[in-house]
């Protein structure tokens, strides 16, 4: 307190002060830190920290064969595995330069889509969670995401780590029960996203609450590297499923939803269209599914010849890719990840800033990383 | 008119208040299982078991432990006999490529499911209690296998078969 000469007039010396937001924080998605500046209630300064979920995924892959480290990808984001082990599949093959039947092309290409269906379940339930609306939305899309999983239980067994793809193919055809379950769960899926819109999109909270904020310009998405729903949100038509289309993706017909200006509404919506993209692109490889074999006939330990190879799908969260150097031994001699949450992270800094602490934990929240894919 | 999504958003939530509900009242009741579901315990036959230790070599975390010795006239072939056969269950991952690779069906996962125990040790199984879970399994499941074939009656002679059960993995 200072008091000026003569006058009675109190000024107020104010400070900035540095918060430490997670690793143990509700709304960091995991084991995320920021180190947060404030200025009263807004964000001058912001430092991402992670790392404490690193498990060492690239290097444990080196003492791996080729088959084992499937087991590894389930773990990177655990929220879309599926698509885990396709990037990894996909760039295994291309190395041994394996082809997989039609059938499974067939199968990978709808367990990718249930996946992402499951996966935007989450990242939707989770970013309106972080709104304030406790759970309660969150439990409608944990009702389907759960039926998505009861599906994946039926094909391969398990309901987070799948390890379902193998270097060829898949590991099982599928049962004969999954396909009317699959016939069920697509028609009534629809009714579900409709559902969804009900609760959320028109919701005047929601909508105060995210429109025009956190404004990301195609133009920094493109020079950050930020890909998936963020960047389509931003109004780049990007999807590796049309530009580079993998496996059977361009025998499908679909479109990709773009948003228009980038900002946090834009994130929501373009993820709630993409479920209804989703939904479509099952719905075509559901007739044209041929029959045959599920697995090329590739030996159960491969020797790929000496080289490198990189392949890349569109994951739920962005591009992940799979880049792969042999030795021609068992194992990789280098495996490195692409992860798209840790990618699209480098924008979080630019913007967060100048926004009060409340819209932080929704930014962020519109973000849908996962700790699992950015430390792995 | 401000309120009307928010309006819209309660009219969803109200439509719920008259469903019934759907909770299962384990363990009472339990929800039916798929048939490769991979949450179980695994139970190995020993009678199937040629410790070719495939399982053994195919585990990404080295959890299954073999001992073999050569055994048998080796004008008649020789057979190995299996001195050790653990399984440390604390550490499986279930990933189920042990019984991907096993040629001959000796090792399958479909045990018990609430297999809780008090201490890390009796996680580690040796194959004595593998066996003892084996024959529980066999005993309460009309001698038929977790994948539904069938197994020989108790007194009948013990198989050992010596040749890889005939199945192609590509269709
Ligand atoms: S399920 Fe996987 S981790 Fe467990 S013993 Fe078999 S191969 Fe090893
Ligand atoms: S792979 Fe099968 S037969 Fe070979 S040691 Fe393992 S359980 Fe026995």
């Amino acid at each position: 307190m200072v008091k000026t000469n003569g006058d009675a007039k109190l000024t107020l010396k104010t400070e900035e002060v540095m918060v430490n937001i997670g690793p143990q924080h509700p709304s960091t998605h995991g084991v995320f830190r920021m180190r947060v500046t404030f200025d009263g209630e807004v964000v001058t300064e912001l430092e991402p920290i992670f790392g404490y979920l690193h498990r060492g995924s690239e290097k444990l892959a080196e003492e791996r064969t080729y088959t084992q480290v499937i087991t590894l990808t389930d773990r990177l984001d655990y929220l879309a595995s599926m698509s885990n082990n396709l990037a990894y599949v996909l760039a295994a093959e291309k190395l041994a330069g394996i082809q997989p039947p039609e059938r499974a092309m067939y199968i990978r290409v709808i367990m990718a889509e249930l996946m992402r269906i499951a996966s935007h379940c989450m990242g939707l339930g989770f970013f309106i969670n972080d709104l304030g609306a406790l759970a309660t939305p969150l439990m409608y899309m944990f009702r389907e995401r759960e039926k998505i999983l009861d599906l994946f239980e039926l094909v391969c067994g398990a309901r987070i780590t799948f390890s379902y793809m193998r270097i060829g193919g898949v590991s099982g055809d599928l049962p004969e029960e999954f396909m009317p379950a699959l016939v069920k769960f697509i028609n009534e899926m629809p009714g579900y996203i409709d559902e969804y819109e009900a609760l959320l999109r028109e919701n005047e909270i929601l909508i105060s609450r995210t429109k025009d904020i956190a404004i990301l310009t195609a133009e920094k998405a493109i020079n950050a590297s930020v890909t998936g729903p963020m960047l389509r949100a931003s109004g780049v038509p990007w999807d590796l499923r049309k530009s580079d289309p993998y496996e059977v993706y361009d025998r499908f017909d679909f479109d990709i939803p773009v948003g228009s200006t980038g900002d946090t509404y834009d994130r929501f919506l373009v993820r709630l269209e993409e479920m209804r993209e989703s939904v479509l692109i099952v719905k075509q490889a559901m007739e044209q599914i041929p029959s045959g074999p599920f697995r090329a006939l590739a030996p159960a330990l491969i020797h790929p010849p000496v080289g490198e190879a990189y392949a890349h799908v569109e994951a739920p969260k962005g591009e992940l890719g799979f880049y792969l150097v042999s030795d021609n031994s068992i194992a990789p001699y280098r495996c490195k990840i692409r992860a798209p949450s840790f990618i699209n992270l480098t924008v979080l800094r630019d913007l967060i800033i100048g926004w009060k602490l409340a819209d932080l934990v929704v930014i962020f929240g519109s973000f849908d990383i996962n700790m699992g894919e950015v430390d792995r | 008119m401000y309120g009307l999504g928010i309006a819209k958003g309660m009219i969803v939530t109200f439509k719920h208040l008259f469903r019934k509900p759907f909770t299962v009242q384990y363990p009472e009741e339990v929800v039916p299982r798929g048939s490769r579901f991979r949450g179980y315990e695994f139970t190995w036959y020993e009678d199937r078991c040629t410790g070719c230790a495939s399982c053994a070599k195919y585990c990404p975390l080295g959890t299954i432990n073999i001992v073999t010795h050569p055994e048998g006239d080796p004008k008649q072939g020789m057979d190995y006999a299996i001195d050790i056969f653990d399984i440390d269950t604390g550490r499986c991952m279930f990933c189920g490529l042990c019984v991907e690779a096993c040629p001959y069906e000796a090792i399958q996962a479909g045990g018990p499911l609430d297999d809780a125990t008090y201490d890390f040790e009796s996680l580690y199984r040796d194959k004595h209690k593998l066996t003892e879970m084996a024959q529980e399994h066999l005993h309460g499941h009309d001698f038929t296998y977790p994948n539904g074939k069938q197994a020989p009656q108790p007194d009948e002679k013990p198989l050992h078969i010596g040749l890889p059960v005939e199945r192609d993995r590509t269709r």
